[in-house]
């Protein structure tokens, strides 16, 4: 059996990562701070993709959460970063651990659409209600970080790093708990799971659980960078579509993979975007066939062959 | 049939498919350390009574006590927990994973019940339970293979020995040799009988094929219809009419 390195190398990364964007320019270090908030969400659909669970609607905690960090600033005058990064995710985890009541009992296309569709309405009543910025969604205040206001976008980029780091760390180690070990045997067979003793539905709520925490987390982190929140940017499908390509894009090998997939992702849509302003979408649907076709272990899988050849 | 204090006592077991009577009338009482074939033609109720027991049919009527406990209404998780364990006729493993892979699989399980699932497992009493099993069951040569790549008779195995590792009172084996060859059947049932034996686990297994029924048991239950026709020793079963006739398919 090998030891598994997996939180040196994120320690090692993220300090890396650190060291380079305080160096670096500042649409560096926002590509950056967009791929690493998102990056915490793919980190919560790799849980429920290894249960072979796929969600198509996370967009409802990344938008929760998000849209709790608005809330905190304008109603309550919140601005602290960690505050406001815990709000996001108690909110959404919260809940994620109710609808796991109901979402524990679906599979397949059905639990991928419920998602889906809860994510619809919570985007239907916030395009429809005034109190939550309708369409136009809020601008949020600079978040502080212990009482000051940067003058700069570094602290908050360093941050969200760390969170970011301790997400993959935390993830890692439940992952090696003989819960998270089960995330694969109840992919394979429920059945045999049940019959060694161990309860199906209680490990996929707590996955679910565990996904919406961390999507509402993301969302927090989001809203900060981005400095505003809209329900199209925040919660409707096409944000899950998002996150879902990632996730493939990313692949399930690693909790590594996630912070890769996510910031190839950013500069893919970005360069895109930037010489084809037309056609970006078919060239990240282009990428997207490829990995299917090519990797279907995502990026991961190249980066682990490399790894077991060296 | 057996005087000892029984382990497992079912009266009036009756399982209904809307109109279609899957099993009715059946009172057995099985002793602790008993080896038991269960044997019956196709639809004779062998699979529904077994399916019965361990929770994954709730039967229409009647009781199942295991020990002091009641297992009607209790779930296929309950059941095990309660010490019964089971293998299946198309074997239940996680195919993606090695042998090994998925025997810790069963050993984690067996070992973190409750709140110590949420800590990091022991690797190494992990490895080391493994490699005892993977020796007990014979399986060392196919430790790192992946189960999707194994033949049917593995696979069986390590059904057999992931049911057993939570080390049950009583095991449930449906159809063990079934899509295992004429010349393997027997060195499996080997490796299986005498890793059960030692562990004294009272055993019931599911068989069509009467010559691992006469070598392995010592009681038989013969099915038809969904009751019991016969509960006597295999050598006597062999020669009674109505197992003959029903069961065998002999006519007189």
């Amino acid at each position: 059996m090998l030891r598994d390195n997996t939180s040196k190398f994120v320690v090692a990364g993220g300090l890396a990562i650190i060291c380079f964007g305080i160096m670096a320019p500042s649409w560096i270090v926002n590509q950056l701070m967009f791929g690493f908030s998102r990056a915490l969400a793919i980190l919560g659909l790799l849980i429920l993709w290894r249960t072979g669970l796929v969600s198509f609607g996370h967009a409802f905690y990344f938008g929760l959460g998000a849209y709790t960090v608005a809330i905190l600033d304008i109603e309550l005058g919140v601005t602290d970063v960690f505050l406001r990064f815990i709000g996001g995710a108690v909110i959404a985890g919260t809940a994620g651990f109710l609808i796991g009541f109901v979402m524990r009992n679906y599979r397949d296309i059905f639990f991928a659409m419920l998602n889906t569709a809860i994510s619809m309405v919570l985007y239907g009543i916030v395009v429809k209600t005034e109190l939550l910025g309708s369409t136009d969604g809020f601008v949020i205040s600079i978040p502080t970080i212990f009482g000051v206001i940067p003058e700069t976008r570094h602290p908050l980029f360093v941050v969200i790093i760390l969170i970011a780091m301790c997400s993959a760390i935390l993830v890692n180690f439940y992952l090696k708990t003989t819960v998270g070990k089960l995330t694969t045997p109840i992919r394979d067979n429920e059945l045999r799971v049940e019959y060694l003793g161990f309860s199906v539905a209680y490990v996929i709520h707590l996955n679910y659980t565990i996904s919406a925490v961390l999507g509402g987390g993301a969302g927090a982190l989001m809203a900060m960078s981005l400095g505003q929140v809209d329900p199209d940017s925040m919660i409707n499908w096409t944000v899950s579509g998002e996150l879902l390509f990632i996730t493939i894009l990313s692949g399930p090998g690693s909790v590594i993979a996630p912070f890769i997939g996510s910031l190839v992702f950013e500069i893919l849509r970005t360069y895109a975007f930037e010489f084809a302003p037309h056609l970006w979408r078919m060239i990240v649907g282009a990428t997207f066939l490829t990995i299917i076709f090519f990797l279907p272990g995502g990026i991961w899988s190249v980066i682990a062959r490399l790894g077991r050849r060296s | 049939m057996s005087s000892a204090v029984p382990i497992l006592e079912v009266r009036n077991l009756m399982k209904t498919f809307g109109a279609v009577v899957a099993a009715k009338n059946i009172n057995v009482d099985i002793a602790k350390g008993e080896i038991i074939g269960i044997i019956g033609a196709n639809g004779a109720g062998k699979t529904c009574f077994v399916n019965m027991v361990t929770g994954y049919l709730a039967p229409t009527e009647g009781s199942i006590m295991f020990e002091d406990t009641e297992l009607v209404g209790k779930g296929p998780r309950e059941v095990t927990h309660a010490g019964i364990s089971r293998s299946f006729q198309v074997s239940q493993v996680f195919h993606t994973m090695t042998v090994a892979e998925n025997l810790s699989v069963a050993l984690a399980i067996a070992n973190n019940r409750g709140m110590k699932a949420l800590f990091e497992m022991d690797t190494c009493e992990l490895r080391q339970q493994c490699d005892e099993a993977l020796d007990r069951y014979q399986l060392d040569n196919y430790k790192n293979t992946i189960v999707s790549n194994l033949s049917q008779g593995i696979r069986k195995l390590l059904d057999i020995s992931m049911a057993v590792v939570s080390k049950p009172k009583v095991l449930l084996l449906d159809e063990p040799t079934s899509g295992i060859s004429v010349e393997e059947k027997f060195h499996f049932m080997d490796i299986v009988m005498s890793a059960l034996k030692e562990d004294n686990v009272t055993v019931l297994f599911v068989e069509h094929d009467m010559e691992i029924v006469e070598r392995y048991v010592n009681r038989v239950l013969a099915f038809y219809q969904g009751e019991i026709i016969a509960d006597m020793s295999p050598k006597k079963v062999l020669v009674n009419k109505k197992v003959q006739e029903f069961v065998i398919g002999k006519r007189h």
